[in-house]
């Protein structure tokens, strides 16, 4: 039987709910592209940690693999795959049907973070399970914050009945700290009750997302490199200039660009130094139901047309190179008149 | 310090003894009986070793209609408490529709903010129809509303520093900026906007010295940050000036090269026990050593002192001489959410590298609405002298309840002028015991044991409101005191029952 256990701030769900089950000589398998909370919850948690390739099932095979065979003891111990369904930093989807292969194989537990899945994907809006037809009692663990779809604070952990009874005294997060106003649950009862009832806001999101998609697909110096179900439509720079700093400055200027310009309010990755995330930075759109097309095609013209002029201007290498050249070739042209006129 | 009288420590262990074999001889069977059944779980190893939860599923299941209570309308004076029935000896609970109406001595309701107040919940109504309950962003993308940033200038200005930081929960400020402030490893950091001039800073060598007893939230946030710990004895001064030298001494851990940087931890008012810190020792030592003082006003702010301001203005200390000051509003102000304030540079440096400030929601605009028109009232902004009268009734209640409850026995813990009041119950029979002959004459109490306390100091933690009046006061008394006298809690003095009786009848006169 499921249960759930609800926290009063979104970012510390998963960082009070990995340390719980994580102890001494634990193994866990988290994807190089989490966000922050996870591997915050990762850190304090102590445990041997091994990160695969973002949202490469062929990476996580063979370090599943790797971890099988090589560490013989490791089939006592507990072993934890840990995902995010829809990535925020990347906007990638995990192919949850792999996961749980893999999971079933090598006798894994899943914990899945599905903040940014939870109602969007799937034909009710219930998440990646629903999405790929997995059976949500596969998913050991699936936690969540309601900053997202749901549009209230905070955030939760299901499971079945030991898991959760569990935590209620040994995760820090719901021990340890003040309950959520109650007008934010209500909300977020609400928020559960308006996505069952009104299916069709859904569709009209999944429609906004294709729209977005085919007004960004030809954008220039920028390319689409989320899922194209994803509600995070992640565009990324197609030439880095190999320095985070100076890809980040640009991207800034572009945001700031569109929202002076044409009323357009984007967002560009950010980073703390604390966050141990490598994947590349980017601009990140948030398509939601309320957007209409026109809204959305005014939204990618903006941005192909920032794109062209930011990204696109002459390339300040090349221009040095034609400036030497130019001007080498006219002192040599002096020095040949000078020689003739000597 | 708690030291646990002898004669009770041999009941509580014998008692823990009892339980805990009762509780392995059911682990037991249970073991057998799940032999026979079969178990499509092969080949995985258990998510919980079965002595992980053991005090869970044999301790706290029997006992657990203690905790957890439902209420079903806000946490004012008095409060309506959801009935619970159980058809599997406590393993769960349900919910009936009944609710019984108790006097409220479990709520962190400080000033009496937790209910309608005439001036601040229009505006919070307002503000929830204005900007509706979330802003579905982080601070740094599109969650800083005007509220906002009033709310970070309201709460600067009140606290006294040049400037502050609000995130959306207590808990996480706490275990997102310690690691920001220090750690192990030196970075560069990137600045996302506006100032082009990149910064380094150097966070190598950084130790934090922390009191035993502080709350768990700076606990994780220093393990998370990977700076050294050490931790000196609750509220000494003389063991932090003691720890500080030898520390200074020795230097890191294996190089003996000087500290780059110590920080020492404390907090204002300590949760379980009461007690109020002494800061200004504390600040004069931490002066000396050249640490910084990074002090957690969670229970303090809003409650102690002349206008509120905590226990800086309490026991006389420069705000300026507290480096970083920091709080939570789910106490006095009625609302969620948590607060930093220091110098500008600080809370600069904090907007761009705060993982809380960065990638977590921001805090729901009705809830700053409520924190600024909770200070407004506090300071006598809205026009009235509510805000005074709340203070001073705290105080007084404070007081009067916890003179009245050493009178009659009661081990209470706490300094004068807290309105935190833990009782000690030390058995573990008596947590249920208490709690439940209390809820029988309808006062709602807050028990509390392992995990939260050590394991033999489990408490009863009594919090005074200013909406509490003096009849309220009075007839929570009388119900602590039947309950004390049926469980046995009135540990000094040593023959309390013929005095206990001569007592009542003077304080009830």
């Amino acid at each position: 039987m499921l249960r759930q256990l609800e926290l009063s701030c979104s970012v510390s769900t998963m960082f009070s709910t990995i340390p719980c089950f994580c102890k001494r000589g634990d193994i866990i398998v988290a994807d190089e592209g989490v966000h922050w909370g996870i591997q915050n919850g990762l850190q304090l948690s102590r445990r041997t940690i091994v990160y695969f390739k973002h949202n490469d099932m062929d990476s996580l095979r063979s370090t599943l693999e790797k971890i099988m065979t090589k560490n013989k003891r490791s089939k006592n111990l507990r072993r934890y795959i840990v995902a995010e369904a829809v990535y925020q930093n990347s906007g990638q989807i995990a192919p949850l049907d792999e996961i749980v292969k893999l999971k079933e194989k090598y006798r894994f537990r899943v914990i899945l973070d599905e903040s940014n899945s939870l109602g969007v994907l799937g034909r009710s809006g219930r998440g990646l399970s629903e999405h790929h037809g997995v059976p949500i009692e596969k998913i050991d663990v699936v936690t969540a914050a309601m900053g997202h779809a749901l549009a209230t604070e905070g955030g939760f952990c299901t499971g079945n009945a030991r898991i959760i009874d569990y935590q209620r005294l040994s995760s820090s997060g719901y021990v340890f700290s003040a309950s959520l106003p109650p007008y934010l649950a209500s909300a977020a009862i609400t928020a559960i009750d308006v996505i069952d009832q009104n299916p069709e806001l859904l569709v009209k999101m999944k429609q906004n997302i294709a729209l977005l998609w085919k007004g960004l697909s030809d954008i220039k110096g920028m390319s689409l490199a989320s899922n194209h179900e994803s509600p995070i439509v992640f565009l990324k720079l197609e030439k880095s200039s190999g320095s985070t700093k100076e890809d980040l400055l640009l991207l800034e200027k572009m945001a700031d660009r569109a929202l002076k310009e044409d009323s357009l309010l984007v967002v560009s990755s950010k980073k703390s130094f604390l966050d141990k995330c490598r994947l590349l930075v980017g601009i990140k759109l948030f398509v939601s139901a309320g957007h209409s097309d026109t809204d959305l095609i005014k939204a990618s013209e903006s941005l192909k047309r920032l794109a062209s002029e930011l990204l696109l201007s002459p390339n300040l290498f090349f221009l040095f190179i034609t400036s030497y050249v130019f001007f080498f070739n006219l002192l040599s042209y002096f020095i040949i008149l000078d020689d003739h006129v000597a | 310090m708690i030291t646990i009288p002898y004669l009770t420590a041999v009941s509580t262990y014998f008692s823990y003894g009892l339980l805990f074999a009762f509780g392995q001889l059911r682990d037991y069977s249970r073991r057998i009986f799940d032999w026979w059944s079969t178990n499509n779980l092969h080949g995985y190893a258990p998510i919980c070793l079965a002595h992980e939860d053991f005090y869970i599923r044999r301790l706290y299941h029997r006992i657990q209609d203690c905790f957890g209570r439902p209420i079903s309308s806000a946490p004012d004076a008095w409060v309506d408490v959801v009935e619970r029935f159980s058809n599997d000896n406590n393993k769960t609970l349900k919910r009936t529709t009944k609710s019984t109406r108790c006097l409220n001595l479990g709520s962190y309701n400080y000033l009496g903010f937790g209910s309608y107040d005439e001036y601040c919940t229009p505006l919070v109504i307002d503000s929830l129809k204005k900007f509706s309950p979330s802003t579905c962003s982080s601070r740094v993308d599109a969650g800083t509303t005007s509220v906002h940033a009033e709310l970070e200038e309201c709460v600067a200005k009140y606290v006294g520093k040049p400037a502050a930081i609000v995130t959306g929960m207590g808990y996480a400020t706490n275990s997102a900026i310690i690691p920001v402030l220090i750690g192990k490893v030196c970075f560069c950091c990137y600045l996302s906007c506006g100032d082009v001039t990149p910064k380094t800073y150097v966070l190598q060598g950084g130790l934090i010295i922390s009191d035993s007893l502080n709350h768990t939230s700076i606990v994780n946030g220093a393990r998370g940050s990977g700076a050294t710990i050490r931790v000196f004895q609750h509220n000494t001064p003389a063991h932090l000036e003691r720890v500080l030298k030898e520390q200074i001494a020795e230097g890191q851990p294996r190089t003996h090269r000087p500290w780059k940087k110590i920080m020492v931890v404390v907090e204002g008012i300590y949760s379980m026990e009461g007690e109020i810190c002494q800061l200004p020792e504390i600040v004069s030592i931490c002066k000396k050593y050249k640490a910084y003082v990074y002090l957690d006003e969670a229970h303090s702010i809003g409650a102690i002192g002349k206008t509120g301001r905590g226990v800086c203005e309490l026991l006389g200390v420069d705000t300026a001489d507290v480096d970083i000051m920091m709080g939570t509003f789910t106490k006095s102000f009625g609302s969620c959410g948590g607060y930093i304030a220091g110098s500008k540079d600080l809370i600069q440096y904090l907007k761009y590298q705060c993982p809380a400030h960065l990638y977590a929601t921001s805090i729901s605009t009705p809830s700053a609405q409520q924190i600024i028109s909770a200070v407004k009232v506090i300071l006598g902004e809205d026009g009235s002298n509510r805000g005074a009268q709340k203070l001073a009734r705290i105080r007084e209640n404070s007081n009067f309840f916890r003179a009245e409850l050493q009178k009659m026995g009661f081990e209470v813990l706490g300094d004068n002028d807290s309105p935190v009041m833990p009782i000690m119950l030390y058995n573990p029979a008596k947590i249920p015991a208490f709690s439940r002959e209390c809820l029988r004459e309808n006062v709602a109490v807050v028990v509390v044991g392992f995990p939260a306390t050590p394991l033999l100091l489990a408490r009863a933690r009594i919090c005074i409101s200013a909406s509490h009046s003096r009849e309220d006061l009075i007839k929570a008394l009388q119900v602590i005191s039947k309950a004390g006298d049926l469980t046995g809690i009135k540990y000094f003095p040593a023959a309390p029952k013929k005095q206990e009786e001569v007592k009542d009848t003077i304080k009830l006169d």
